[in-house]
């Protein structure tokens, strides 16, 4: 079997905060690599830098005060720190899409959600008004929306969180892209609903041959999902691993504490 | 021993759309044990843990604090009762006031509550208590003249733990007490809530929806959903054997921190856009499938 070759590479990434008095280094030289159907997860406490390495990806970091000395991300022979904003903006959403914690916040709430799931198609591949609303019925039946067409037609606030958080998936998935980004796509829900995002998330991926990069503090939704796994603290990897051999003989102290600081319903 | 029980409790919201967030709650704390109320979002614990620190009127039923009911009593006596029951909510910014230093916060349930707290003897008297909770929780008292800000979520916990424990309570409410922390901060935080609870013979009702932490601390779990509770018993056998189909798909869908097993479940659980329990979480309760 040959590996398919990298879809998205981060290369040395380092990501600094300027602020008045202080720089801070966020990032300090974080180097990854996602294959086609693949899942990374980039795990860490808060402050590891894990959500800033994800955000620079679609340079989603507010500059000012972001900045990026160094380092490079490359996608489809690209580097996307420095490719122009109007190619930036054709890749985000189309070729990478991002999938946030907190749906909320990242659906605009006075428009419906069938036109946000359907505007990626309009803006991204100009298709008319009735073909992207009938794509964007696919979408989120394929996510799991009973009676998308009624759906379609409501409010954020309409829905119920676990809800929200699948018209926001399937706004990520509608144009079809290679890479999903997702930030702690399930740390604001239920755990049953949790689990069907999460079960969801992998079914997807699978079908679509995606690379998904998770990015989340959690463990254990590590092990439900990952290939592979990337553990930050204070900005850097402190190890890289195949989720099997992560959990089963970790390499680093730092990844053995927070595995026995993970709390698990029976005993390991 | 009891100390807390709650009896045919129910708590209505609404007079057009009628909300019943608890519903005919009976259930029994008993002194010194941690017993854990968890459940999923609008299930209707935090109603359930507001009406029995009597921060709301139920509409039925009765709240008994060691033996005492508290719709019986007198305005004054109420407040003495209030001092044995103390909580802790999940997020300890929000819950602290951002322009308090420290000592004033933890200081503050004292100088409400006791007089003798107040004045300039009463002052230095105070001081002294301060550094002792601080001390208790793990903190520096040096920290006193600190803001809320200065510190990490941890930190912040473990204050408002200390001024909690400022009135010498029996019970201890913990609302989420560790959600919002990061886990390796949340496993010293659950360490220092065991060790207190042992040092100062202490009752917790610890509220949760995290299973995999409430099986780390409870001695018996209450299951609630959409404001009943479906199950009472032992951590033991709530996690080991369960009994309500609720319960066991509560359990079932707590992601476990090892590969091996986890992809085992993933590959008996049925697609994701199989048809879900037309009756589960992630629809609405209103039949119109408008969130409340």
């Amino acid at each position: 079997m040959t590996t398919p070759a990298p879809l998205l590479e981060i290369d040395d990434l380092r990501v600094d905060f300027r602020l008045d008095d202080t720089t801070v280094h966020a990032v300090r030289g974080v180097s990854l690599e996602v294959r086609p159907g693949e899942t990374l997860a980039v795990v860490g406490e808060s402050g590891s830098g894990k959500t800033a390495t994800a955000l620079s990806v679609l340079r989603l970091n507010p500059e000012p005060p972001c900045a990026y000395p160094a380092g490079a991300i490359r996608f489809d022979g690209r580097d996307l720190l420095t490719v122009p904003d109007r190619e930036l903006g054709r890749i985000r959403g189309a070729d990478i899409s991002m999938v946030f914690q907190d749906p909320m916040t990242s659906l605009d709430p006075l428009q419906r959600v069938g036109a946000q799931v359907a505007e990626v198609l309009r803006h991204h591949h100009g298709l008319p008004r009735s073909a992207a609303r009938h794509s964007a019925l696919e979408a989120m039946d394929e996510v799991g929306i009973p009676d998308p067409e009624r759906r379609y037609r409501q409010y954020p606030h309409e829905l119920s969180g676990g809800l929200r958080q699948r018209v926001m998936i399937a706004a990520a998935l509608v144009g079809r892209p290679r890479v999903l980004i997702a930030d702690e796509p399930t740390t604001a829900l239920d755990v049953t609903v949790q689990r069907q995002i999460l079960d969801l998330l992998v079914g997807l991926r699978q079908r679509h041959d995606m690379a998904v990069v998770l990015i989340t503090h959690d463990l254990a939704v590590v092990a439900e999902t990952a290939d592979r796994v990337v553990v930050m603290n204070a900005g850097e990897i402190v190890e890289t691993a195949d989720v099997h051999d992560l959990f089963a003989r970790p390499a680093h102290d730092y990844t053995r504490r927070l595995l026995a600081a993970t709390p698990r319903l029976e005993p390991a | 021993m009891t100390l807390l029980e709650l009896d045919g409790l129910r708590k209505e919201f609404g007079a057009r759309h009628r909300t019943v967030a608890v519903d005919d709650v009976t259930l029994t704390v008993h002194e010194g044990e941690t017993l854990a109320l968890v459940g999923e979002s609008g299930c209707g614990k935090t109603t359930l843990t507001r009406l029995l620190l009597r921060l709301l009127e139920p509409t039925a039923g009765t709240v008994r604090f060691d033996g005492r009911d508290l719709a019986a009593l007198s305005t004054a006596e109420l407040r003495r009762v209030r001092r044995q029951m103390q909580v802790v909510l999940q997020d300890p910014y929000s819950s602290m006031n951002p322009r308090m230093r420290v000592h004033d916060i933890v200081a503050e349930p004292l100088v409400t509550h006791d007089p003798a707290a107040r004045g300039r003897r009463g002052r230095a008297a105070t001081a002294q208590r301060v550094a002792a909770l601080l001390e208790a929780v793990g903190l520096d008292p040096g920290i006193r003249d600190r803001y809320p800000h200065e510190f990490s979520g941890g930190q912040r916990q473990r204050v408002s733990i200390a001024r909690a424990l400022a009135l010498e309570p029996r019970l201890v409410v913990l609302d989420e007490p560790t959600s919002a922390l990061d886990v390796s901060v949340q496993a010293r935080v659950l360490d220092l809530l065991a060790e207190l609870q042992q040092r100062l013979g202490l009752t917790y009702l610890f509220v949760s929806h995290n299973l995999a932490v409430v099986r780390q601390v409870a001695d018996r779990v209450a299951v609630m959903r959409r404001g009943a509770l479906v199950e009472v018993g032992t951590a033991a056998d709530v996690f080991g054997a369960p009994r309500h189909p609720y319960t066991r798909q509560l359990l079932d869908a707590v992601p476990v921190p090892d590969p091996r097993r986890a992809r085992r479940t993933r590959d008996t659980a049925p697609p994701a856009n199989a048809p879900r329990d037309p009756a589960g979480p992630d629809r609405p309760a209103d039949p119109t499938g408008q969130v409340r």
